[in-house]
C-alpha cells in the first residue's frame, strides 16, 4: 500500500489534535507514516497508534529542536527520497507551511496549502480551499513531484483505527543549513488552561461591540464554560482590549473550528478571512444589519452585555446537570 | 544595509474577488490593484532597520504593467529604488515558480536581509520566504514581531502559540546571475493546478432572534440541539 508521510505536531510529549485529524485523512490514500522531529517520539506512540501510524520515523538528537523550520523539511526530503511516499501532509499552521515550501522546493514538488478537505482523484489527492474571505470553493491538486498538502485544523473529526507505530530512526543526517536558526531562549506567555486558538473546536471572539479590556472577562467566562479559545476582532486587538496573539483574521490567525461565536464583531472581511469556514457560526450583535449576520447559523440580536452572561450561565446550568 | 522588501500588488481586499472561467487565475482586470497590507508592514519595517542601521531599502515586485502604480506607493512611503519584474511568461506561475523567479533576480541585486509580508491577502499561501530561503540557501526567520540587527548577526522574537522565541540567525550576502528560464514559470509548467471552482454555496438562512429577555437562553437551546453542550 502506498505510503503518506504525515509530519507530527507536538509539544515535545503529547501529539497535537491536528496530527490525529491528518492521519485520519492520510488513511483514504494509504498506509500513514508519522514523523516526529525532536524528543519525546515515545510518549506520542501510542495516540499515534490510535490513529492509524504504521510507523513512527524519529530524528532527534543534535539539539535538532532548537533549529527552527529547516530541520523538518530535510528530514522529509530525506524520507520522500527514500521511502518514495505517494503524498506528504502537514499542519496548515505558520510552521507547517514553511516546512512544506522548503519541501516543494528541495523535492521540485508542487505545494498546495490551507486545504479544508482532500479526496481522492485519478492523480492522486484534490484539496478543496476556500478562497477570498471564503467566497469561492476551489478543488486542486498537485501535477509535479510528490504531493505536499498543508491541511487546516479541524478539516475532518479524528478517527480511531488502531496500527503499529513501529518506532524507525528517520535516518537522515542534518546539514549544516539546517542549523542557520538557532532557538537561544522560549518565552512562554501565561495563557491559562485554555486550548490553543487555532485548534480548538470551539472558539470565542470578542470585538468592538465589547467595549474595553475588563469586559473581555465575560467572553472569557463564556469561552470557559464551553471549554473554547478566546479570540478577537482586529478593531479589539488594535485598541488593546485583548493581546495580539489572539486576533483572528486575515491579519492574524486563521481559524476553522467546529463552532465559532462571535460577540460584539461586525464583520469586516477582514475578520471574515479567518473565520469562515468555522462549520457552525453564532452570533451575538446588537445591530441587526451587522454583516456578520450573514454568516450566522444562529444570532442574537440583542445586547451582549444581557445577552452572554445569560448563556454563559445556562452552558454552566446545563453542563453541571 | 541592503534591505530587500518584496511586495504584491493584490485585488483590494474590499472588492469582490473572483477567478476567471477560462484558466482560473486571478481575474485582476476587474478589481482595483492595490499593495498587500502584510506588505505595507514588510516596507516599514524595511524603512526603519534601514534607518536604525543605515543602508537602503529596494522594492521588488513581480507582476504584470499595473503594478507599477503600487511601486510608485511604495516609493512614496520612502524606499530607495524598486525592481519590477515583468513579463508575460510569469502570468499563472505557482508559488515554485515565483520563489525561483524572485531568488534570480535577488541574486542579481544581492541582498543583505530580504524582507516580505507574512502572506498576501489574495493566495494566502505563505510559504514564499520559506521557499525563497531554501532556495538561496540563507537563515529564514518568519512570524518576526521584533527584529534587531547588530553587525551581521540577526535577532528576532519569533511569535510561537505559546508567547515567542528568542532566535539568532547571521546575515547572508549572495550575489549571482538572474536569467530566467520561460519555461520554469507560467502556467503551463506550474507544479499545481486548479482542478475546478465554484462560488460558495450561500450558507444556508440562519436563524436569528431578538433577544426579548431570553437571547442568552434560545442560544444555549440552540447549542444543546447542535450538541455543542
Amino acid at each position: 500500500m502506498a505510503e503518506i508521510l504525515v509530519l507530527a505536531e507536538h509539544d515535545g510529549e503529547t501529539v497535537k489534535k491536528v496530527t490525529c485529524e491528518l492521519l485520519t485523512l492520510a488513511r483514504q490514500f494509504g498506509e500513514p507514516s508519522a514523523v516526529w522531529i525532536g524528543a519525546g517520539a515515545e510518549g506520542g506512540r501510542e495516540r499515534l497508534a490510535e490513529f492509524g501510524a504504521a510507523k513512527v520515523y524519529v530524528a532527534d538528537g543534535g539539539g535538532i529542536e532548537d533549529y527552527v523550520v529547516a530541520p523538518a523539511a530535510e528530514v522529509l526530503a530525506g524520507l520522500v527520497a527514500r521511502q518514495s511516499p505517494a503524498a506528504v501532509f502537514v499542519a496548515a499552521t505558520p510552521e507547517g507551511k514553511e516546512v512544506a515550501g522548503r519541501l516543494a522546493v528541495k523535492t521540485g514538488s508542487g505545494v498546495i496549502t490551507d486545504a479544508v478537505g482532500l479526496t481522492a482523484g485519478d492523480g492522486g489527492p484534490v484539496a478543496e480551499q476556500s478562497i477570498f474571505g471564503g467566497a469561492i470553493v476551489v478543488q486542486s491538486r498537485v501535477r509535479t513531484g510528490t504531493p505536499i498538502v498543508a491541511v487546516r485544523p479541524n478539516s475532518v473529526a479524528a478517527e480511531p483505527a488502531p496500527a503499529a507505530a513501529g518506532i524507525e530512526p528517520a535516518g537522515v543526517g542534518l546539514t549544516d543549513a539546517a542549523r542557520a536558526v538557532k532557538v537561544t531562549e522560549r518565552v512562554i506567555a501565561e495563557r491559562g488552561e485554555r486550548p490553543e486558538l487555532t485548534e480548538a473546536a470551539i472558539v470565542v471572539s470578542g470585538g468592538r461591540g465589547v467595549g474595553n479590556a475588563e469586559n473581555f472577562a465575560l467572553i472569557e467566562k463564556l469561552a470557559d464554560s464551553l471549554g473554547a479559545a478566546v479570540g478577537a476582532s482586529r478593531a479589539a486587538t488594535d485598541a488593546g482590549w485583548y493581546p495580539h496573539q489572539f486576533q483572528v483574521g486575515q491579519t492574524g490567525k486563521t481559524v476553522s473550528p467546529q463552532l465559532y461565536l462571535a460577540v460584539g464583531i461586525s464583520g469586516a472581511i477582514q475578520h471574515r478571512a479567518g473565520m469562515q469556514t468555522a462549520k457552525t457560526i453564532m452570533v451575538i450583535n446588537k445591530d441587526p444589519e451587522a454583516p456578520i449576520f450573514e454568516l450566522a447559523d444562529f444570532g442574537v440580536v440583542g445586547d451582549l452585555f444581557q445577552v452572554v452572561p445569560q448563556l454563559t450561565e445556562e452552558i454552566e446550568r446545563r453542563s453541571a446537570n | 544595509m541592503n534591505i530587500v522588501v518584496c511586495m504584491k500588488q493584490v485585488p483590494d481586499t474590499w472588492a469582490e474577488r473572483t477567478l476567471r472561467p477560462d484558466d482560473s487565475r486571478l481575474d485582476r482586470a476587474s478589481v482595483d490593484g492595490v499593495i498587500n497590507e502584510l506588505d505595507e508592514y514588510a516596507i516599514e519595517e524595511g524603512l526603519r532597520l534601514a534607518e536604525a542601521n543605515g543602508g537602503e531599502v529596494t522594492i521588488l515586485t513581480m507582476g504584470p504593467e499595473k503594478a507599477s502604480e503600487s511601486i510608485r506607493k511604495a516609493l512614496s512611503m520612502g524606499a530607495d529604488k524598486a525592481v519590477h519584474l515583468i513579463d508575460d511568461g510569469l502570468a499563472g506561475s505557482d508559488a515554485l515558480q515565483t520563489s525561483a523567479a524572485l531568488a534570480k533576480v535577488l541574486g542579481r541585486t544581492g541582498f543583505d536581509l530580504v524582507i516580505l509580508g507574512s502572506e498576501s491577502t489574495d493566495a494566502r499561501m505563505g510559504v514564499l520566504a520559506a521557499m525563497l530561503a531554501e532556495r538561496l540557501g540563507v537563515p529564514q526567520v518568519s512570524l518576526a514581531s521584533k527584529v534587531e540587527v547588530d553587525g551581521s548577526q540577526l535577532r528576532v522574537h519569533r511569535q510561537t502559540d505559546y508567547g515567542y522565541d528568542q532566535i539568532e540567525a547571521s546575515l547572508p550576502a549572495v550575489i549571482s546571475d538572474p536569467g530566467i528560464d520561460p519555461g520554469e514559470v507560467g502556467l503551463a509548467g506550474a507544479a499545481t493546478e486548479v482542478v475546478s471552482f465554484a462560488k460558495r454555496p450561500p450558507r444556508q438562512a440562519g436563524t436569528v432572534v431578538k433577544d426579548e429577555g431570553d437571547g442568552g437562553a434560545k442560544a444555549a437551546e440552540f447549542l444543546a440541539a447542535q450538541k455543542f453542550i
